[in-house]
């Protein structure tokens, strides 16, 4: 599985998730609106930089606070392709995987990565790659690459509730 | 080997013999909640998922408390869809009027036992930690999967040993044990693990202050936040626990992935300055700042023992002019007792507002969002930039003794100060 795309920074640390899309817009439950406001405690000119082919390059404790998965819906509506972080807060990575948005910690890409860099990811091999300079990372652990690659945990629901007839 | 009590608990919960931090497994849970926001998001992951039916209806708990009631037709539809989907899968179902605010309305209500696990839509799912439940926040995705599995994955958190010392002075309360933990480790230091508290001086905590204390692990970044049952446990679930339990705890040999220590006898009243909860310093570091509104509720603060201790403040004197002081009970059954107690009388005699049980403007949905250039004291659990309102609103969490002094003062002021030394 090799992503491609192009950096949009977010250099800050404990940007968590009531920034990221605050409490007003929690009655939305489609992802078309809800991609409106996402950023809007942040910056909202934000969305402005997704381009579809968006990796975004984020700090240290990204996406703490509420489990409010309108934020990774509203990335993916976007068209998000991944997040490269320093560090993740918990339930803000397991969203992200949940909903085949893979979720990297490395810290060294970060420092790297400039708005508009590109970025490859290698999640298999735990290759993260900015602007041709390439960092290794842990690869993700076969229960979360298995499901990143079925496309998330609805796929891989269906193919358990499948199983069972 | 020996394990932790939070290992333990997710061995009994799942098909491997023996794990370790790090491992990842599947793990059933024995109650499934959601919301009024998590819920309807969750129930088309699970229509996507091909899945008609929850797992068993008897298990899940749906729970209408974020714009309950609904503050607007989008709130109202979603609220809608809630109470249409429990009444077709026969779960249990609090509708308005009939619950709360869900951690507090299943605490009470008995729905948990310690050596439970609790998985919860909604990050504050932690507070169940208070009664030795295995309680977590996930995402609607992942509650999509327990509502037709039974089931989530989760990878093993190790665990911080928080040993509590001594007695807590007179105005210090659960919520300044969660605060001294945060001002120590942070708000990321909980990432990947479980805020174990024991020690001697856990036995001086009320069920009503372990669930102050246990409900802002997640601010920590926490998985969970575990109180091992005790007498405290036993006697609160005594004529309330809707099944049996056993008693749990961790082996003394287990190993741990971290220790602190908070000494009970020698802490202040705390509060956390706007906008993390991390940024804790004692009361008195914040005296003087004005203050536009007093908050008392949440899930963790909006107990009955919340409620006396403001009433105890507020008996007797006024909200200061220029301030506004807000009352939510977190639940009907703290809301009933309040009544039957007088201390609704006390908070409109002092010109306080008494909401109905919701989490209101505690995550700036509705009922009481901040102006621009505001203060408030709140006994909520976030003061993130915007939570209540503006983003050029200012938050301090605090307890409740602190909270409704600064009604009363309208600054933020040591209760002391206001009521007397020593005199709760
Ligand atoms: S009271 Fe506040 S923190 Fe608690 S569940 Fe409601 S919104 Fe979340």
């Amino acid at each position: 599985m090799i992503l491609d795309g192009t950096a949009v920074v977010i250099d800050a640390d404990d940007v968590n998730t009531d920034l990221l899309y605050p409490g007003p817009y929690l009655n939305i439950d489609d992802p078309e609106q809800m991609k409106h406001h996402l950023f809007d405690g942040l910056d909202p000119s934000l969305r402005g930089e997704l381009t579809g082919d968006t990796v975004l390059v984020v700090g240290e404790n990204f996406g703490g606070g509420s489990s409010r998965e309108h934020v990774v819906l509203a990335m993916k509506a976007w068209g998000v392709r991944a997040v490269v972080g320093r560090s993740f807060a918990r339930i803000f990575s397991r969203n992200g995987i949940n909903l085949g948005l893979p979720v990297i910690t490395c810290p060294e890409a970060v420092a790297a990565a400039r708005p508009g860099s590109a970025i490859r990811i290698a999640a298999e091999r735990g290759l993260v790659e900015v602007d041709a300079r390439r960092f290794q990372v842990p690869p993700l652990p076969p229960f979360v690459l298995d499901m990143v690659r079925r496309g998330g945990l609805v796929p891989w629901v269906r193919a358990r509730l499948a199983e069972r007839g | 080997m020996p394990h932790t009590l939070a290992e333990k608990i997710l061995i009994a919960h799942s098909e491997v013999e023996d794990l370790a931090p790090g491992d990842i497994v599947q793990v059933r849970c024995d109650l499934v909640l959601a919301n009024d926001v998590s819920g309807p998001v969750a129930f088309t992951a699970m229509e996507r998922m091909g899945a008609d039916r929850v797992f068993d209806p008897d298990k899940v708990v749906m729970v209408a408390d974020h714009f309950m009631p609904a503050k607007d037709v989008r709130s109202a539809e979603l609220q809608q869809r809630l109470r249409e989907w429990s009444h077709r899968q026969g779960v249990h179902f609090f509708d308005q009027g009939r619950g709360g605010i869900e951690h507090a309305v299943l605490i009470e209500e008995g729905f948990v036992v310690p050596g439970m696990v609790i998985a919860g839509g909604d990050s504050h799912t932690c507070t169940y930690g208070a009664v030795g439940a295995f309680g977590t926040g996930l995402g609607s995705t992942d509650i999509a999967c327990c509502l037709a599995l039974g089931e989530f994955w989760q990878s093993v958190p190790g665990t911080i040993r928080v040993e509590l010392e001594g007695r807590p002075a007179p105005f210090v309360t659960g919520k300044d044990v969660i605060l001294a933990v945060l001002s120590q480790i942070g708000v990321a230091g909980g990432t990947g693990k479980v805020l174990e508290f024991s020690g001697p001086g856990a036995a001086s905590l009320t069920m009503d202050e372990r669930r102050a204390a246990a409900n802002m692990a997640v601010e920590a970044g926490a998985e969970t936040g575990l109180f091992p049952a005790d007498e405290v446990t036993a006697a609160y679930l005594d004529g309330r626990a809707g099944r049996a339990w056993e008693v749990l705890r961790s082996d003394p040999d287990a190993e741990l992935a971290g220790r602190l220590g908070v000494d009970l006898g020698g802490l202040e009243p705390l509060v956390a300055r706007p906008p993390s909860p991390g940024n804790v310093a004692p009361v008195a570091e914040a005296a003087g700042r004005p203050v536009h509104q007093v908050y008392i509720g949440n899930c963790a603060n909006g107990t009955i023992t919340d409620l006396r201790q403001a009433a105890a403040v507020m008996k007797g004197r006024k909200v200061q002019r220029g301030t506004r002081m807000i009352v939510v009970p977190s639940s009907q059954r703290v809301y009933r007792q309040a009544l039957r107690e007088g201390l609704l009388e006390i908070f409109l005699d002092a010109g306080a507002v008494v909401s109905t049980p919701t989490c209101g403007a505690c995550f700036g949905g509705h009922m009481g969002i901040l102006a621009p250039g505001e203060v408030a004291v709140a006994t909520t659990n976030r003061n993130f930039t915007g939570r209540m309102g503006s983003d050029r609103a200012e938050v301090y969490l605090a307890n409740a003794w602190v909270a409704a002094a600064a009604a009363v003062a309208g600054e933020i002021v040591d209760p002391a100060a206001v009521v007397g030394e020593g005199s709760p």
